[in-house]
């Protein structure tokens, strides 16, 4: 390659370039700095230091990103398989079906979910029609999960399937002719295979499950605090921007060694395809 | 050969697909240790038919029988044959080691025994050392060369191959055939091979099936086929052919081009219509005043061996293979010797497969590297 091309090459990447300075490693540098800082600009750890306070927050906070994951996959996977399994113009259908809700504003289907959920919502009036007890269900543990596995599971399901639809189906009679039955031909050909998606699905849904704020507040009626509530809260009601980057910052490094974990974890088996952080 | 018990029997063997008869009333027997070939072209059912062995499809009426057992609805892994894919099928994620292993672990093998076989398969297909490499890094001769250790690893009686060099280039295609038929030959296992390339099925096989629309044409040795084909289907899938209309005079005498000639074929009705082969590579070329028939050169291609001659004979376009060189527009005599000559029964195929007038080798290519399915 002449060195004419390369600087085109060079030059077609510069806008690229550009928006990533810009709009990712300048934001990541002014949270470090926000950090070590305090509202006078001066060097301290005080920020670091008050995190403590907030370690529970900061494991329940992961907790939720893991059950809301964990159930995310465990109902994505069979239903990707499932899809990937029926004929073509039907399995474009159903993906469309997958992904119509996601048409829809995030806020708009939280707030569906608060009237469906509420004591005197859709679900509890239809109980009272049928003469059974009311059942309480918004503002709990539960209802903020179910807001996130509502809201991500998309995500698990188009990566998952992308993998699965595109496995050469001559792999798995491969493996029934070579003695493997039902089980076997899942645990040790498709499953292995679909791993990429899998990890893919997973970042996809861990990430913004972790982080997120709003489901908390409005399923979550502001019972418990998620670390990103407090971020919000750092940042909107108290001002202070400091111990907000602060936060931040600890939630970037928790989710980079989740991801790092994960990575790890499926790396030997990964084929490609995944999206890998 | 001839009395090796016969391992598999396929019985009245109809399928639909889509609503398309793909075999109607399929009935054959495959012996032990015979290396048996499936040609015809793409869509006769030669692929279905090794799907329905391997217990891929079920066929919806008949039955498939291994030894003295029916085996329908015996879902592929409990099945006693194993299968060598068009496209390989060698699993990504696995090296050349554990793709091998494969079939061994799910029989329980000690991992001891496992090293050993799979060494030995290894030696048996020539990679010996491949054993770490990635499947991914293999040419496609070596990936095909993995793919058979890993079905004859897990010791089938019966190996099934669907076109399994259709992907390699000529030269290696000739190699891996000599070096297949070795193997199977060492084994002592059967093989049920499928091809659409009659020079791969006449070369290897001990017994042919010919197919087309489903349904089987002749079954024999490749010398049979060749030789003696049962329809015009057969004559033109199996080498080069001239196919002419003709009728039988008496015993051992019959009419074709306008000219009487003595045949060793029998049993035909006084007068009955039938169709004539007359092989390219078995007519001579003589003076005219000594030739049986007599024609004008209309185009002379040299193909290495021989020229292709192509004589219009009262506007019947002949094929004839031979290694003098006549020029375009020569005036010739053709002599035809009783044994050149052989005779069909009319059948539907009859008139389907004209002269050469419309030859190309061009187009005979192409055809050749469609692939079914």
């Amino acid at each position: 390659m002449n060195k004419k091309n390369l600087l085109r090459q060079k030059l077609c990447a510069a806008p690229h370039l550009v928006w990533s300075a810009i709009f990712i490693v300048v934001p990541l540098i002014m949270v470090a700095y926000y950090s070590f800082t305090n509202a006078q600009g001066e060097f301290t750890l005080e920020n670091i230091y008050r995190l403590s306070d907030y370690t529970d927050t900061f494991l329940r906070s992961l907790w939720y990103g893991i059950v809301a994951t964990v159930i995310c996959l465990v109902i994505a996977y069979p239903l990707a398989y499932i899809i990937s399994q029926m004929k073509v113009r039907v399995q474009t259908t159903m993906m469309m079906l997958v992904m119509i809700p996601m048409w829809m504003n995030f806020l708009i289907r939280t707030y569906a979910w608060m009237n469906i959920l509420e004591d005197s919502g859709i679900i509890n009036k239809l109980l009272g029609l049928l003469g059974m007890e009311p059942v309480h269900m918004i503002n709990t543990g539960g209802a903020v999960i179910l807001g996130m596995v509502y809201n991500f599971l998309p995500y698990m399901i188009l990566p998952i399937y992308t993998v699965l639809a595109k496995l050469d189906r001559s792999l798995i009679e491969a493996a029934q002719d070579l003695g493997a039955g039902k089980i076997r031909v899942f645990s040790k050909v498709v499953f292995p295979l679909s791993v990429s998606g899998v990890v893919s699905g997973v970042t996809m849904v861990f990430v913004p499950s972790v982080s997120t704020f709003y489901i908390s507040q409005k399923l979550g009626g502001g019972t418990f605090a998620l670390i990103g509530d407090v971020i919000e809260m750092q940042f909107q009601v108290s001002n202070n921007f400091n111990f907000g980057a602060a936060l931040s910052l600890v939630l970037m490094v928790l989710i980079l060694i989740c991801m790092a974990f994960m990575n790890k974890f499926s790396s030997s088996e990964d084929v490609g395809g995944g999206m890998v952080l | 050969m001839k009395n090796n018990p016969v391992v598999i029997d396929l019985k009245n063997i109809s399928i639909e697909l889509g609503g398309n008869k793909i075999l109607e009333n399929l009935n054959l027997y495959i012996r032990d240790k015979e290396f048996i070939t499936f040609l015809g072209p793409s869509g006769c059912g030669k692929t279905t038919t090794l799907r329905i062995i391997a217990g891929f499809l079920e066929p919806d009426s008949g039955e498939v029988i291994f030894g003295n057992k029916v085996v329908n609805g015996v879902p592929p892994h409990k099945r006693q044959v194993n299968t060598i894919f068009q496209r390989y099928a060698l699993f990504p994620n696995l090296n050349v080691y554990e793709n091998i292993a494969f079939g061994l672990r799910l029989k329980k093998m000690k991992e001891s025994d496992i090293r050993d076989k799979v060494k030995e398969m290894l030696a048996l297909v020539n990679l010996n050392g491949f054993e770490k490499r990635s499947v991914d890094c293999l040419s496609g001769g070596q990936q095909q060369r993995v793919a058979i250790a890993r079905a004859l690893a897990v010791d089938p009686k019966v190996l099934l191959l669907d076109e399994p060099l259709g992907a390699l280039d000529l030269k290696l295609r000739k190699d891996m055939q000599v070096e297949l038929k070795n193997i199977q030959q060492r084994l002592g296992i059967t093989f049920i091979y499928v091809t659409h390339d009659q020079e791969e099925a006449l070369s290897m096989s001990d017994t042919i099936v010919v197919m087309d629309g489903g349904v089987i044409q002749q079954i024999g040795t490749p010398e049979d086929i060749y030789n003696e084909p049962k329809n015009a289907f057969v004559a033109d899938f199996i080498g080069e052919s001239n196919i002419l209309d003709g009728y039988m005079l008496e015993d051992f005498k019959c009419k074709f081009s306008g000219a009487e000639f003595e045949c060793l074929d029998k049993g035909f009705a006084k007068g009955e219509a039938v169709d004539v082969v007359v092989r390219p590579e078995d007519v001579d070329i003589v003076p005219i005043e000594k030739g049986m028939l007599t024609g004008v050169v209309t185009s002379v291609t040299f193909k290495g061996v021989h020229f292709e001659i192509i004589v219009d004979i009262g506007g019947f376009k002949w094929m004839i293979q031979t290694t003098d060189y006549e020029a375009v527009g020569n005036k010739i005599g053709l002599f035809i010797e009783p044994d050149a000559i052989h005779i069909m029964k009319k059948s539907k195929y009859s008139g389907k497969f004209g002269d050469y007038s419309s030859f190309s080798d061009e187009i005979e290519h192409l055809s050749d590297i469609v692939e079914e399915e």
